[in-house]
């Protein structure tokens, strides 16, 4: 109590002393200024050159997160990526889809994706008890180590340094060698350029800082898309606040698509 | 040097010369660069056109409707959700408008009942919830709000509702063994509902001895599995459900 007093104290006892301090002080801020500026300006110019060097694919691993919790099954992800990536409207071809489950309390699972979830579900009818029931989504796993790409022979399917799996529509030969090797049944042959199609993790768009189509118009949040190697992304955070689970994981393909929720039943 | 090995290194060296010239004409320019593919694929796949905007893009011209919006429920949403994808729009904004669905249709695809939805998304039975009326009649969709707080329980939890209108718990209000907080009509993740707590709480009717009618199945329970809350076991919508 006493020592506050007292520095409150101390500018009334020397005001003179405190004017000319200030007086010197603006006058020395004027003088630095242009330094000021200078600096700033080159700090934005280093800002602006990290930022281009946070682009080189190497650096980074990209993922998606989805809680199956938050999940409603409306089919925005699934409609959006038709839209976006011109995906035949025809219910067989999906780069991305919804899948409801319903288990009943005599332990059978049933699994459905009316058009990939895209009109709806019809509200679940069963005559035996429903014990559980909630939506996948689907989508290719992105995986690490992916089947798809070492069955291809002529190198047409390949991981960027970026970690997703891409086809190389021009160098396809269309054998469907990748579409039988996918343990989680992502690929499909496109009907017109007979060409291997999957998810790309709209690589369009991500490459130029903005999200998947599917992750933009998920109404919920269900999706989450981030880089694995970065501690400031989503996925990371999701990672660290969920316990995530992935497809299939006694087969070796590592995935990059996590699953917050995920219940044992799902395949 | 023997005249054999000299046709011997010239038939190699043509044949060497032709797997070059084939070499070159057969693997495609940019092939293993990085890897076991074409780089030039990489950017062919990065050069698609994007075809929607993204809701940052949005916000840049309607900045009154995102502020409405961020303080909303449907905050989470980006506009081309209900308004579709709008690159066309962004690049033409007067010439090509982005569609808002007015029917009863659309709504529905994310807040239609349906059970495998998440417990406490808001959802509604499409049929019976004021069949004929456009859902922005009532709500608006950028700041939605229910028009009222719902009165009954059953609004929101219509299977319980309906479960428990075939079992001998009929009767029960479900503030009988719920404690709903005013909160929760508006908020319902907020502020949940309390379950009982103690086995004494279903032992006012179900314990040996306590006062009820005569059809109540009474149970000892201090031998009856004393370990566990009743509702661990028997389910209180439909008690009789084995």
């Amino acid at each position: 109590m006493n020592r506050l007093i007292q520095i409150e104290k101390k500018p009334a006892n020397a005001p003179e002393e405190n004017s000319v301090a200030r007086r010197e002080f603006l006058k020395q801020c004027l003088r630095a200024s242009p330094l000021l500026v200078a600096i700033a300006h080159v700090a934005a110019q280093e800002g602006a050159e990290t930022a281009a060097e946070d682009s080189p694919a190497e650096e980074h691993s990209y993922g998606m997160g989805i809680d199956i919790s938050k999940c409603i099954g409306c089919g925005r992800c699934a409609d959006a990526c038709k839209t976006e990536n011109e995906v035949p409207r025809e219910p067989y071809f999906f780069r991305t889809w919804i899948e409801r489950y319903v288990i009943t309390t005599d332990g059978e699972v049933t699994v459905s994706s009316p058009n990939g979830g895209i009109d709806g579900f019809p509200a679940a009818i069963s005559e035996r008890g429903i014990l559980r029931t909630f939506f996948v989504p689907k989508l290719c796993n992105q995986c690490a180590n992916p089947p798809c790409v070492q069955v291809c022979p002529v190198g047409a399917t390949f991981t960027t340094e970026d970690g997703v799996v891409l086809v190389d529509k021009d160098y396809c030969i269309g054998c469907r060698y990748c579409i039988q090797a996918c343990p989680y049944g992502a690929r499909f042959l496109h009907p017109i350029t007979h060409t291997a199609e999957k998810c790309t993790f709209c690589y369009h768009r991500i490459r130029n800082g903005k999200l998947p189509a599917c992750v933009e118009v998920c109404p919920t949040g269900a999706r989450i898309f981030g880089d694995v190697r970065s501690m400031a992304s989503p996925l990371t955070r999701f990672q660290r606040l969920n316990e995530v689970a992935v497809l299939k994981p006694h087969l070796n393909t590592n995935p990059k698509v996590y699953y917050a929720n995920l219940d044992g039943e799902v395949r | 040097m023997p005249q054999q090995l000299v046709r011997l290194s010239i038939l190699f060296l043509t044949l060497l010369a032709a797997l070059v010239i084939a070499r070159s004409y057969l693997v495609p320019a940019t092939f293993g660069e990085i890897g076991h593919y074409r780089t030039a694929a990489v950017a062919a796949n990065a050069s698609q056109p994007l075809v929607y905007a993204g809701r940052e893009v949005c916000e840049i011209c309607h900045t009154e409707q995102a502020q409405k919006f961020a303080a909303a429920r449907h905050q989470s949403l980006s506009c081309e959700v209900c308004h579709g994808a709008a690159s066309g729009h962004v690049e033409a904004p007067s010439d090509r408008k982005p569609p808002a669905p007015r029917d009863r249709g659309y709504c529905p695809l994310c807040h239609g009942y349906n059970p495998s939805r998440p417990t406490g998304f808001p959802q509604i039975d499409a049929l019976t919830h004021n069949p004929g009326s456009p859902c922005i009649k009532c709500h608006d969709p950028h700041a939605p709000e229910p028009p009222r707080v719902p009165q009954e329980c059953g609004a929101c939890h219509g299977e319980i509702a309906r479960t428990k209108a075939f079992s001998s718990h009929v009767t029960l209000e479900c503030t009988q063994c719920h404690e709903v907080s005013e909160r929760h009509k508006v908020d319902p993740r907020a502020s949940t509902p309390t379950k009982p707590k103690a086995r004494e709480f279903c032992g006012t009717c179900h314990a040996a001895g306590a006062a009820a009618l005569e059809e109540v199945p009474q149970v000892d329970l201090t031998s009856h599995w004393p370990r566990y809350v009743c509702w661990q076991c028997h389910y209180a919508h439909y008690p009789e459900v084995r």
